[in-house]
């Protein structure tokens, strides 16, 4: 959070005041890439250059009301339908205009000199993904050349530090919007087109990207965590998982198991490597190793995995994900199970 | 006040009618015009009534009941944000307040209260007897009250649209938004633009046509200029929100595809049509509130506002870049990025003439005597609040900042500082010094900075932090938002501060009934100001004006200290105005005026059938026509008898 800290003459007395801790993972002003940190240094020309004329209205107006301090005016005082010819005011005027054309002229140019340099990203070659936003959850495929390298994951982003990446965002329902503050701007998943966002992210650390257009009753639990790490942490996580589930190891998540497959969870969900195959949830085969659950409405625990399954119309109302009614050994066979997909 | 020797309008002959003059006394003109314009003070001359001043009031107190209604739903937003993951307010309940909060403030309080201070204040600010088109003017209220409350009593019964106040598509279409919810929304669009369209109209005819002598366009107000400029720009863009309600509206009833992508239509389409009417209508909320503060800037600081030419060129120059932006909504939606630059570049011009005028109010503060009464107040509240506002426009202007900033909180603060400081601000330092013309009674000077500093204390402590908020990361219409990033404290500062707005609009309604039970009275005018509004009674009696008044310059009542110079000859027992030439303000032509009639409001109840009756069936379009129609008729049935006659120069 030390980058806020240069706003100190405007935000002094909010951050004073604010709490910082977890603070800073889904902000515009703690850029982790080079995207993020160009739109920041907009912001900051901004900041300076509004803040000067701002100051410039405020003097002006704090002189025009000090200036007639001392005589307080009586009532019922005659007007002065005439005044003068005023050159003096005439000439701050245009001077103000001028004053503003230039303003104006110097961040039109830096927006402009950003922007193509966002743009500027495209060109380069590196990660390809393909995120598909769902009424409320966000489906992330890896893609690659060789078919059996590409993977789904839902709700977490993990790219590797420095490397370019590529997101091709569509949605399959209404029109979404992909913000992960800390890496660049926003852009919208629309139905029917198909839209492309280029970064890099350089820093590595744990961030959250969040819906941004408003896209129905969850909209607000429609958040994704994002990883940066490195390359080669990031390449075993890949590998990992391409792989299919693994085996239940113990016979109450073999019957966790056994329920999936058999009962509603399969008809939505797939888990790689069982009967397991539905395409309208989230593929759940590596679910364990997620940091949160339901578009991070819960961090990924026993315990909300429990309560999410059992009562998912509770936790985040109007989702999707029905509500099924398990008895309570079933319940603990099937999140017994979910555990073990790491 | 004294009655001009000259006499161009009248023969005097013993055959003619009566006409004003100095053939007639004084009393008996009074007499004779209020039997003839005047409103029976019964039921059903209130149901019948086309007085210009009796629908202004109706207008300005719906549209501040309907502020109220929003306001309140803000407040409930702003308590459920207070914690986070709080259980006050259900999703859906809150999604259907937040697009109620955003419908009603921009459709029915915003735009419409700015038409009904007009069509209350432009006749008697031009000089005239009532506005042009008086029983279009009575139907536009009745369907605007038709609307308003056929959207409140479906959001009472759980049927309130849910899908934000720019309904986008494909959320708001069939598939996703099932049910009459967004139905009665579109509707509720079409109810608005057909009032706020006659009003338009009503009023770009008045002001061209029904200025009192000598009041060329170069010596009107600038209320008046700005309310011209805002009805132009109602004209032009309501029609594109009448297209995009009408596809939306024909794509949940009648099955057509215009956004439905999988066959051939296109999501985006909606909202193109959607901000080319939206951007716009910021303006046309704005433009009519920067006319009150030069009204009440001139009047406070007891000197004309400085560089009038700029001012007028300024509105001007708004009304026509207005219409230019429209896609600063839409950068992040992944449009060709070349064209963005325009967009970026004419989002920011809009500064210029922003400046100017902010600039042209201060040096007319510097360069002249100001008596910091409340309606003053609230302009300096103005001026540090939306500059403000204008100035984080300015930032979201700019493509690579929007697409982080759009959204976000950031908006809302962004938003709320330029519609609350531009428009409500300017509004209720319009409500104190118009107050005093529409009932007779003085507001309390007292209260009245309580009610500013409250208000304006309490907006900065609401709106403030939500600019930290957006940069933070918090989007947009959340119903609720997780512990740990940050947000907490900044929304419990935000809901502390809603909390002290509320206790400022308490204050105004207190003070409010108290001047109307016992305020101090007015006088025709208690503040000295320049305009012609001041020259009659306060309130004005129904014919506004016993003589027409003669202009002779920017300030006529400053320029007149004994008496304005009047222009005599119109019949005083037949409802007659004067008309004058486009440019000049030449005589040019009486004109009768209509009398009350009661088919302005059987049409509207008319067409409030087939609008609410075609939300269920298309078919209601059909049968619904018939009944609109034979209201129509009977409303313009030909009486015979008077036509306009030539002015004998």
């Amino acid at each position: 959070m030390n980058r806020p800290l240069r706003l100190l003459p405007l935000l002094a007395p909010l951050l004073l005041l604010a709490g910082c801790d977890g603070a800073g993972v889904q902000s515009v002003l703690d850029p982790a890439g080079p995207q993020a940190d160009r739109i920041d240094i907009v912001w900051r020309l901004m900041l300076w250059v509004c803040g000067a004329f701002y100051l410039m209205v405020l003097g002006f107006l704090a002189v025009a009301v000090l200036r007639h301090r001392r005589r307080r005016r009586a009532e019922g005082e005659p007007p002065e339908p005439h005044p003068g010819r005023e050159g003096g005011l005439r000439a701050a005027l245009a001077g103000w205009v001028g004053l503003i054309a230039l303003g104006l002229l110097t961040l039109i140019a830096a927006s402009y000199v950003v922007d193509r340099r966002l743009a500027h990203a495209s060109g380069k070659q590196g990660l390809n993904v393909q995120v598909t936003a769902h009424q409320w959850w966000w489906e992330v495929e890896y893609l690659d050349e060789d078919p059996s390298k590409r993977f789904k994951t839902a709700n977490e982003l993990r790219l590797p530090a420095g490397v370019p990446v590529r997101i091709e965002l569509r949605s399959s329902d209404v029109i979404h919007s992909f913000w992960v503050p800390n890496l660049h701007g926003k852009l919208d998943l629309i139905p029917g087109r198909a839209n492309e966002i280029h970064l890099i992210p350089e820093r590595t650390g744990r961030f959250r990207g969040q819906c941004a257009e408003f896209c129905g009753l969850q909209h607000a639990h429609m958040a994704f965590d994002v990883t940066v790490e490195e390359r080669g942490a990031f390449e075993a996580w890949r590998a990992h998982q391409v792989t299919t589930a693994a085996e239940p190891a113990t016979e109450l998540a073999r019957k966790g198991r056994e329920h999936f497959e058999t009962s509603h969870c399969a008809m939505c969900h797939a888990i790689r490597g069982t009967k397991a195959a539905g395409s309208v949830a989230p593929d759940l085969t590596h679910l364990a190793g997620r940091a949160t659950i339901a578009a991070g409405a819960l961090p990924n625990t026993r315990g909300n995995l429990a309560a999410w399954i059992a009562d998912p119309q509770g936790i985040k109302p109007g989702s999707r994900m029905p509500f099924i009614g398990l008895e309570p050994d079933e319940l603990d066979a099937l999140t017994a199970y979910l555990e073990t997909l790491r | 006040m004294s009655v001009a020797a000259a006499h161009p309008l009248s023969h005097g002959g013993p055959e003619e009618p009566r006409r004003d003059g100095p053939d007639l006394p004084e009393a008996e003109t009074h007499a004779r015009l209020e039997r003839t314009w005047g409103t029976a003070a019964t039921f059903w001359g209130w149901l019948t009534t086309v007085d210009h001043k009796l629908v202004g009031r109706r207008y300005i107190v719906t549209g501040f009941a309907f502020f109220l209604l929003a306001g309140l739903m803000g407040l409930a937003m702003r308590l459920q944000l207070a914690t986070p993951e709080s259980g006050l307010i259900s999703p859906d309940r809150y999604n259907q307040i937040f697009s109620m909060h955003g419908t009603t403030m921009m459709f029915l309080f915003a735009v419409p209260i700015g038409e009904a201070v007009a069509v209350y204040l432009i006749p008697l600010m031009v000089g005239t007897r009532n506005i042009a088109f008086p029983r279009l003017n009575a139907f536009s209220y009745w369907v605007y009250l038709s609307g308003g409350v056929m959207i409140h009593v479906a959001f009472v019964m759980d049927v309130g649209p849910e899908t934000g106040w720019f309904s986008y598509v494909p959320l708001a279409g069939p598939e996703y938004s099932p049910g009459k919810r967004t139905d009665f929304w579109a509707q509720m669009i079409t109810f608005t633009e057909v009032s706020a369209l006659a009003v338009a109209v009503e009023i770009i005819a008045t002001v061209f046509k029904m200025r009192a002598p000598g009041m060329s366009l170069n010596r009107m107000p600038l209320f008046v200029w700005a309310m011209l400029v805002t009805s132009f720009m109602v004209v032009f863009a309501m029609p594109a929100v009448m297209l995009a309600s009408s596809f939306l509206i024909s794509d949940r009833l009648v099955s057509t595809h215009f956004f439905n992508p999988a066959e051939g239509g296109d999501a985006l389409l909606w909202q193109h049509l959607f901000w080319f009417f939206g951007h716009p209508e910021v303006y046309i909320i704005f433009i009519p509130a920067l006319g009150m503060v030069s009204a009440i800037t001139e009047t406070f600081c007891r000197r004309p506002v400085f560089g009038y030419a700029a001012m007028v060129l300024a509105l001007v120059t708004i009304g026509f870049l207005g219409f230019g932006l429209w896609v600063h909504h839409m950068f992040a939606t992944g449009l060709p990025r070349l064209g963005h630059s325009f967009f970026t570049a004419a989002s920011m011009l809009i500064a210029i003439p922003s400046g100017i005028q902010i600039f042209c109010w201060i040096a007319t503060m510097f360069g002249g005597r100001p008596r910091f009464d409340t309606p003053l107040l609230f302009v300096a509240g103005f001026i540090v609040v939306f500059v403000l506002g204008g100035l984080t426009g300015v930032m979201l202007a700019s493509v690579p900042l929007d697409l982080q900033l759009h959204d976000s909180y950031f908006v809302v603060a962004h938003l709320h500082y330029v519609l609350i400081g531009g428009a409500v601000f300017p509004l209720f330092g319009a409500f104190y010094f118009w107050f005093p013309k529409i009932t007779g009674r003085m507001l309390d000077e007292r209260l009245g900075r309580w009610n500013f500093w409250l208000l304006a204390v309490g907006f900065n402590v609401a709106f403030f932090p939500m600019h930290w908020l957006g940069l933070i990361g918090m989007p947009r219409r959340v119903y609720t938002y997780p512990e740990g990033l940050g947000w907490e404290v900044w929304n419990q500062v935000s809901t502390a501060g809603a909390l002290m707005v509320a206790a400022g609009v308490a204050l105004f309604l207190l003070n409010v009934a108290l001047s109307l039970r016992a305020g101090r009275p007015a006088g025709p005018d208690p503040w000295g100001a320049p305009s012609l509004e001041w020259a009659t009674a306060s309130p004005p009696p129904s014919y506004n004006f016993a003589h027409i008044p003669v202009v002779a310059s920017r300030t006529p009542l400053w320029d007149a200290p004994g008496g304005l110079p009047v222009m005599s000859g119109l019949k005083v027992d037949e409802r007659e105005l004067l008309l004058t030439t486009l440019h000049d303000a030449r005589p040019d032509l009486r004109e009768p005026s209509p009398e009350p009639s009661i088919w302005p409001l059987v049409a509207a109840l008319a067409v409030t059938v087939l609008f609410v009756g075609s939300i269920f069936s298309a078919w209601a379009v059909v049968w619904g026509s018939v009944p609109v129609a034979a209201a129509l008729v009977l409303w313009f049935w030909p009486k015979g008898g008077h036509r306009g006659n030539e002015v004998e120069q």
